[in-house]
């Protein structure tokens, strides 16, 4: 029904249309979406990037339940995500209630989110992306001749997914993180057999650093505006300020003063916009470009190997080298982390509700995730505002395909389809998150 | 290709409104996702894969609840293709959280979330896949357990029914030695009438179930939400919302939650025996 409604908005005239592509349903992404490309003559005309998941409203219901819930709810909106979403929701909590948690409790939070990027940048890497750079269906097809790589991928998986499962209980929808830490603050004792799987971990995110960038780049570049969090210590991964490269700093809770979401006809997420300045790009490019300095010496050393740049952020295809780069630091944190824990202090930090409004923002792995919430003195939740990455990209994605499309146009039908359907992919796209789906339709007229 | 070698069977997965984690289950199976290609043939899986192989598919999965006109139409397709289907998950089986709006006006909802209530078509309600057409295994929890799911293909290979057992998470308790959360600690806790499969996993960490792998066979819920007012000072909404979540698309929940509808403290003896 809400497809039928979208054609006939963007319908064309059907007798000026000579040919048309269409991909009803993009392969290879989280959830379900549409591209649609309207041509005149060598021209190309229009371009949406089309969510067609169907809303499932979580800000509407998350009304009228207590806020000890928030995490185990918000979780659900992302299988590939869920530490993120838990994460915005707690420390926005944190802040309503006017508690701060423990260094203890701040490092198991950063190892357990470790884990989540490993997992997921992982699955998108090898899974995903791979396989269009190979000329491949899938990672499976790929596996036949790349038997070594896809294996190693599934190993560096495996090792984010049982980090996760170590401190979380489980690696999709985690039970173990709350308001105030952990139900269960995890003994060293029982993350120790995690260092062997996360070095062995680590070297194959070296190997795939050096695998993805030997990968042919279309080339192709743009200017974009890099929004992240920035932390004076620390690669952003739960906490920071948000900057952009274009001079953008503000706290956490300053973000609906500078950011805009407009509700635009063709999708079921969100627009966001940066209220003076429009479209901007969040996620790996836009971390690494603003916190290049602040990776470890390792990761900067395996980026020079392949003479990665930070100028190659703006090329999105180059997405996956970052990725990469970004799984071995992960990979390094968590190894740091686990050789310095000791289980100190308390599980989590007891509070009484109060009323009050905070806000959570953290980087998801496919960049900064925001959440507000207004709760009442009874603990209970008054006002919900969630803003995913991938609605926030969903601007820039668009004008990376009018440019790639315009760029390659010259290519036959197929070839363009595909180059346009790997543009979405650059993004990682969660598209489960960002409802509030993707189609690909080429136009011809 | 040599004449001898049998057919593979063909793996379709479908999604519906649903956050993607069960059928991410499937990719989970880091150890098994190969040697489980050689064996079945995954036909259509649009996560993991650009390549469509068309039906009719031997085993389908499908996560997700229905929530639109065009997902109710799109499940009878995916059923006419479909020797088998199997529902993965509480969105697929219960409704999922986002059954939340059968209990409420989803056009308030519609409004609270979007600035142009008019550009969203979606259905009052999230149902189960079962609501809509015949399901030949439900495979509970949010998310699925994998070794659970690998269960599920095996079987399914050899045409046997699945060894998921239908009994409450306290005997898994039970069975790893947990300490009751609830008898110990005082802590509210859904085990008895949630559906096992899990591993008992909240009460291992020091936490009550709370419920995501959906009612066991005979729950009784009345029995165990009057325990949480009486026996840990809790009042009617708290067990009507701990009852009404990641399963609220179902008959059983919805029955169950309204007898904890009204916020008076006062609980009906009446309404105890149903």
């Amino acid at each position: 029904m809400a497809e039928r409604k979208y054609e006939s908005q963007n319908s064309l005239d059907p007798s000026n249309a000579s040919e048309t592509i269409r991909v009803d349903y993009l392969a290879r992404v989280e959830g379900e979406g549409a591209i649609y490309i309207k041509k005149r003559g060598a021209e190309v005309d229009t371009v949406q990037f089309k969510i067609f998941e169907p809303p499932r409203m979580f800000e509407a219901f998350l009304r009228g339940r207590e806020h000890t819930e928030v995490p185990d709810i918000t979780s659900r909106i992302c299988g590939i995500c869920p530490i993120a979403y838990q994460m915005s929701s707690i420390q926005a909590m944190e802040q309503a209630v006017g508690i701060q948690v423990t260094p203890t409790i701040r490092d198991v939070r950063r190892l357990i989110f470790c884990g989540e990027w490993i997992e997921s940048h992982a699955l998108h890497v090898y899974m995903l992306h791979a396989p269009d750079f190979l000329g491949y269906d899938d990672a499976i097809q790929m596996a036949k001749r790349f038997p070594k790589h896809v294996v190693s991928g599934l190993h560096l998986k495996k090792a984010g997914n049982d980090l996760m499962t170590a401190l979380g209980g489980r690696e999709i929808h985690p039970i173990n993180l709350r308001v105030g830490g952990f139900y269960h603050l995890p003994e060293p004792n029982a993350l120790r057999h995690m260092l062997d799987p996360l070095k062995r971990a680590r070297d194959i995110a070296l190997e795939t650093v050096r695998f993805v960038s030997k990968f042919e780049f279309p080339d192709y570049a743009y200017d974009y505006e890099f929004v992240a969090l920035s932390h004076p210590d620390e690669y952003p991964i739960h906490e920071g300020r948000i900057v952009s490269s274009r001079g953008l700093d503000i706290s956490v809770s300053e973000y609906l003063a500078h950011f805009d979401e407009i509700h635009v006809e063709h999708t079921h997420a969100l627009h966001s916009v940066l209220k003076s300045r429009g479209e901007y790009l969040t996620g790996p490019q836009a971390r690494y470009y603003l916190n290049e300095n602040k990776l470890s010496h390792t990761v900067q050393e395996a980026a020079r190997s392949v003479n990665f740049t930070r100028e190659d952020c703006k090329n999105p295809f180059k997405s996956i080298i970052v990725r990469s780069l970004e799984m071995l630091y992960a990979c390094e944190e968590a190894i740091r982390i686990l050789n310095e824990y000791e289980a100190a202090g308390p599980s989590w930090v007891p509070y009484g509700p109060r009323a009050g409004v905070g806000h959570g923002c953290t980087e998801a792995p496919r960049g900064i995730l925001y959440h507000r919430y207004e709760i009442d003195s009874a603990g209970m939740i008054r006002e919900a505002r969630i803003i995913p990455p991938t609605s926030q990209n969903q601007k820039a994605i668009e004008t990376d395909l009018l440019n790639v499309a315009r760029k390659y146009i010259h290519l036959s039908k197929p070839q363009l389809q595909h180059r346009c359907e790997q543009t979405v992919r650059n993004y990682d796209p969660c598209i489960s998150c960002a409802t509030h789906f993707l189609k690909l339709e080429i136009e011809n007229e | 290709m040599a004449a001898t070698q049998r057919k593979k069977p063909k793996l379709a997965v479908w999604k519906f409104a649903s956050c993607d984690g069960c059928q991410l289950s499937v990719l989970d199976c880091e150890d098994e996702l190969l040697p489980i290609s050689e064996l079945i043939e995954i036909a259509n899986f649009a996560e993991a894969s650009s390549r469509v192989i068309g039906g009719p598919y031997d085993l389908s999965l499908v996560e997700g609840s229905i929530t639109t006109a065009h997902d109710a139409a799109r499940i009878q397709q995916v059923r006419a293709q479909s020797k088998f289907l199997v529902t993965i998950g509480a969105c697929a089986t219960g409704g999922g959280i986002q059954a939340l709006r059968n209990y409420t006006l989803v056009d308030d909802y519609v409004r609270y979330v979007y600035a142009h209530p008019e550009y969203i078509r979606t259905l009052a309600t999230s149902t189960p896949i079962s609501q809509h057409v015949k399901v030949d295994f439900e495979l509970q929890g949010c998310p699925i357990n994998k070794n659970q799911l690998v269960e599920v293909i095996s079987a399914f290979m050899i045409g046997r029914r699945p060894n998921v057992a239908p009994y409450s998470e306290c005997i898994d308790c039970k069975i790893k030695g947990n300490v009751c959360v609830m008898v110990a600690h005082g802590t509210p806790c859904l085990g008895p009438i949630t559906h096992a499969g899990c591993g008992a996993l909240c009460p291992s960490f020091n936490r009550g179930c709370y419920g995501c792998y959906g009612p066991k066979e005979t729950p009784n819920s009345g029995s165990i939400g009057r325990w949480f007012i009486k026996e840990m000072n809790r009042d009617k909404p708290f067990v009507m919302r701990s009852i009404r979540s990641f399963y609220s698309g179902t008959e059983f929940i919805k029955t169950a939650s309204s007898e904890f509808e009204s916020a008076d403290s006062e609980i009906s003896e009446k309404s105890s025996h149903g």
